[in-house]
């Protein structure tokens, strides 16, 4: 398998969060503007929202939210505090360690790395939005199995992240899965009950 | 009268099972709410000014732009003008807006000037030539002769002698009281005289008296061998998940409610009553669901009282203050430094006769942090000394198995570099000086071969230096290690009621440790009843007290008050029942959801029949650990653990890999052998994280952390783990002894075994931890 595999923010053709702290210069120094202005930063155009608060759309586990944001703000964060989405964890905040792994177009992408302005127009699924009342799915019940958890702060993220692996390696193999679940961190140290969880699913149908 | 004692294996349906955590569906699915994920409406975003500089005074701090600012609804100054600050990262100044993006401007609009004053920040070996510090017993020399497990008489002897350095508190009197500190110690600390501490103590050195222990000259002297190491650990950090934080809001004038991430639920309320001038009884605590702690969250800590102040400025509306990746990083946790320079020494048969050591560390800006050495082993001649080094950094905290790992690297790195000058097996020369350990040998006894087997040591041991052809060596070590791990405190109330179901209350915490299963094992059990039939309610400090989740006592506390409550609970229940089935309440059992006479087991009541007559009112029962009542004694203190590891190194770069542990552990009566070992694994994973990656890097120009992230501060990942093998102890000389914890112990050895195995596979010691591919290459080239 490839080493891209493993989760990192989508690049796209949207600003990262590491983009805008670059171009936040130019930003400020615009015009009071009403939606995004294009400017040339960084050798490419990009679109600069702001100052202050814009209308943000985001269409999450098939249902469309709506908020006035900060350009600033991030995927993650408005997940959190404005949808009280909290599966997703902030732990590094800087796209370090994967607890805050959320699917954007069938992708995994790190929710701290991405702006909610940019991830707007895009499906967005959370881990939230998996299941429904208080069903699991085989992935989770598996976590539970093979007590893949322990204090459960990195586990949303892993849970995610292990259920989109197996979807696109249904027969890894043990070397496949360390490198394709090596974009998240876990303190307590539960990675043995993940390859546990990843081994006893591999060869079952894809999971959701 | 009632039997409390453990049920024997052959009638205890759940107890030593393998059992998934109870808590293990809303963990897995996201839906468990942490302190983090605390989202009131009307929720304040608490943001927190710190100090650039790791030495400074404030000389001016002006907080009218932040206040002025639009959406900034308290300020709140937690240090003053003129406040000395002892550490880059320290708290100045607090506030609370209406979201975190508008916090973090407010906090960026308030101009604080400091006087910039020298620091330091270097754990380097410390000059010879310091003089002897012998004056008062700082705070952090308690804690370190309470947490090294110093005889309570000596304690006192000391504190009596030399006098206290700091003020008594009597939140942190309390807060000792929690962590089982005996009363006649406190006493000792009450009534000694407070001394300033001299010139020399200011001192970024602390050099302790050497402590000596028979005749260690002539027994060097007249050893068969001596080797001479020069060991340690590097500081690292707890690095918790869930950063440290909590929400306050004031419900009413004089009353608050407080979520907070923690490891010490009962004790918080205590400790905010006082800086914020209500009472204990009028703070509620809440916490369900906890992203780590390690050892790091026993207080409310200064950011959670702030949190508290800027929500009664802001009118009593909820704040939230989660410190940011970077705080967590510099100030929220630290383990000590431990290094050594080590002379040890064994007569012709291998064993030990004669142990040197200066060391020394650092604990922080208090000092602190001397490991117990050597470790384990009553090396019968020895001299030792030790340096505390103050630096200008958030000051340590306990970082589960205090002072334990680094013990552990030092002793036992430096006993395996002997065995391999005396080309002894490690396992062979472990086992030569079992008698040393003192009442753990019969554990180790056991352990060790259990160990080598699992391990294929025999087959797969060579002595130092992987002779075969390549760049990648593979080497094998070892190490043991031990931990008290007593019950604490603890009670809780167990209600039956009428229509069967059963509810118990607890104000405790479950880490991830399992805590909430084994309540609930030891519960469902007892009544004879399935666990789901049990509902647990923790994490609210109304329910009835238990102790803080610290040094691994929960789980002997926690099982001991449910096991009484139950017990009593059942019995109670028979009462009621025994003369529907016309038996007397003794002779009744409850198996299988059923409660039938035990001569004649066709002579029963369902469950729900059986508690229907109970009456119209629910029966709750209080129970308590210790209870001398209501004995046995049903949690002890004291296991022993043997760990090994097999590494690859590439000799090229440098890099070691894990490619196996094994850890063979005791704690007595295990609860649940699932969470149990899943606990052991997780403790080898940290230990191959701190052993490998993890390092605390201060530079000495800013005197700030380097790599305050996840980025440079590298936890151990999914790859870089190898094969774990768990195997518990159990059955007969380990269940009798109660339910001891389990939290510590593992955590000790993986550094010493996989230290050990490095020298092992490339023939020469790395000396400090962790083992970078820079510091394996250095130890290479210096041979």
């Amino acid at each position: 398998m490839k080493d891209d595999d493993a989760p990192k923010p989508d690049l796209g053709s949207g600003l990262t969060r590491r983009d805008f702290i670059k171009i936040s210069g130019v930003g400020a120094a615009l015009p009071l503007a009403l939606g995004p202005t294009v400017v040339r930063a960084a050798g490419e155009d990009v679109e600069v929202h702001g100052p202050g608060k814009v209308p943000v759309a985001l269409n999450v586990n098939g249902k469309t939210l709506k908020e006035q944001l900060e350009p600033r703000v991030t995927l993650l964060d408005a997940l959190r505090g404005e949808f009280n989405l909290t599966g997703a964890k902030r732990v590094c905040d800087r796209g370090e360690c994967g607890a805050c792994t959320v699917l954007l177009e069938g992708k995994l992408v790190y929710a701290c790395m991405l702006l909610a302005v940019d991830a707007q127009g895009k499906k967005i699924t959370t881990i939230e939005g998996l299941t429904e009342g208080e069903a699991l799915t085989p992935v989770m019940e598996a976590f539970v199995a093979n007590d893949a958890q322990q204090c459960g702060f990195c586990t949303p993220g892993f849970v995610i992240a292990t259920t989109h692996f197996l979807q696109q390696h249904p027969n890894a193999t043990e070397d496949d899965i360390r490198r394709g679940l090596s974009g998240n961190f876990c303190r307590c140290g539960t990675y043995d009950g993940i390859r546990a969880v990843a081994l006893a699913r591999k060869s079952n149908e894809a999971q959701s | 009268m009632s039997e409390y004692s453990w049920p024997d294996p052959a009638t205890r349906p759940l107890l030593g099972k393998k059992i998934s955590r109870v808590d293990g569906p809303i963990k897995s699915s996201g839906r468990a709410k942490y302190t983090y994920d605390y989202n009131p409406q009307g929720l304040l975003a608490g943001n927190i000014l710190r100090c650039p500089y790791a030495h400074a005074k404030i000389t001016s701090i002006d907080t009218s732009a932040a206040e002025k600012m639009a959406g900034v609804k308290a300020v709140q100054v937690i240090q003053k003008p003129g406040t000395e600050i002892f550490w880059a990262g320290d708290e100045v100044v607090a506030v609370a807006a209406v979201d975190e993006a508008t916090a973090e401007d407010a906090v960026r609009a308030i101009n604080v000037q400091y006087e910039v004053l020298p620091h330091f920040v270097s754990d380097a070996e410390p000059p010879r030539n310091l003089a002897v510090s012998s004056g008062p017993i700082s705070q952090d020399d308690f804690e370190d002769m309470e947490g090294n497990q110093v005889p309570d008489k000596q304690v006192i002897a000391a504190i009596q002698k030399n006098g206290i350095s700091f003020h008594l508190a009597d939140s942190y009197v309390k807060e000792l009281q929690g962590f089982g500190v005996e009363p006649k110690v406190i006493d000792a600390l009450r009534a000694a005289k407070y001394v300033e501490p001299t010139a020399a103590q200011k001192s970024p050195y602390k050099k302790t008296a050497v402590q000596k222990q028979g005749d260690p000259d002539s027994a060097f002297a007249s050893a068969a061998a001596v080797s001479e190491g020069l060991y340690g650990a590097s500081a690292i950090t707890h690095c918790c998940l869930e950063t440290h934080g909590m929400a306050a809001e004031w419900p009413g004038a004089n009353e608050m409610t407080v979520h907070i991430s923690t490891q010490n639920l009962s004790g918080i309320a205590p400790q905010l009553a006082e800086p914020l001038g209500v009472p204990a009884g009028n703070i509620q605590v809440l916490q369900q669901y906890i992203g780590g702690g390690f050892g790091s969250k026993f207080s409310p800590d200064r950011w959670g009282v702030a949190a508290a102040q800027l929500s009664k400025s802001a009118g009593g509306k909820p704040v939230k203050m989660m410190l940011d990746r970077a705080a967590e990083q510099e100030v929220a946790g630290m383990r000590p430094s431990g290094f050594a320079r080590v002379k040890i020494a064994a007569d012709k048969d291998g064993k030990l006769v004669a142990w040197e050591s200066r060391s020394w560390g650092t604990g922080g800006m208090a000092g602190g942090g001397a490991p117990p050495l050597p470790y384990i082993f009553e090396v019968p001649n020895q001299r030792k000394q030790h340096v505390a080094i103050s630096t200008n950094q958030g000051s340590a905290r306990a970082w589960r198995a205090p002072n334990h790992p680094q013990a552990a690297s030092i002793t036992m790195c430096a006993m395996e570099d002997l065995a391999a000058k005396m080309n002894i097996d490690p396992v062979e020369m472990l086992t030569r000086n079992i008698e040393l350990t003192g009442a753990r040998a019969p554990i180790y006894r056991d352990e060790l071969p259990i160990a080598a087997e699992m391990m294929e040591w025999k087959k797969n041991w060579h002595p130092r230096g992987d002779k075969t052809a390549g760049p990648v060596k593979r080497g094998m070590g070892l190490s043991i290690h031990t931990w008290g791990g007593r019950g604490h405190n603890s009670d809780c109330d167990l209600t039956i009621h009428p229509d069967g179901s059963v509810e118990i209350k607890m104000a405790t915490q479950d880490l991830g440790t399992g805590c909430r299963t084994i309540i609930t094992i030891v519960a469902a059990d007892t009544l004879g009843i399935p666990m789901d039939q049990v509902k647990l309610l923790i994490g609210d400090s109304r329910y009835p007290v238990s102790g803080a989740s610290g040094g691994s006592t929960t789980s002997g506390g926690v099982t001991s008050s449910t096991r009484r409550a139950a017990v009593d609970a059942r019995s109670a229940l028979f009462a009621k029942v025994s003369p529907a089935l016309n038996a007397q309440p003794e002779d009744l059992e409850a198996v299988n959801q059923t409660v039938r006479v035990k001569s004649d087991p066709g002579r029963s009541l369902s469950w729900k029949d059986a508690c229907a007559k109970i009456g119209a009112m629910p029966l709750t029962i209080r129970g308590k650990n210790p209870d001398k009542a209501k004995p046995p004694d049903l949690t002890n203190s004291g296991v022993g653990g043997v760990q090994m590891a097999d590494v690859s190194v590439d000799t090229e770069t440098g890099i070691v890999r894990v490619n196996k542990m094994v850890a063979v552990q005791d704690c007595g009566l295990v609860v649940d052998v699932k969470t149990a070992e899943s606990q052991v694994k997780g403790a080898l994973i940290m230990g191959i994280s701190y052993a490998l990656y993890e390092e605390k890097i201060l530079d000495p120009v800013t005197g700030r952390m380097l790599n305050p992230n996840m980025e440079f501060y590298r936890l151990a990942g999914i790859a870089d783990v190898g094969e774990l093998q768990v195997h518990m102890m159990t059955g007969k000389g380990y269940d009798e002894r109660g339910v001891i914890g389990l939290a510590e112990p593992p955590v000790v050895s993986p550094g010493a075994a996989i230290s050990n195995a490095v020298a092992n596979a490339i023939g020469v010691r790395v000396p400090f931890l962790p083992l970078t591919p820079a510091r394996v290459l250095e130890a290479m080239v210096a041979v």
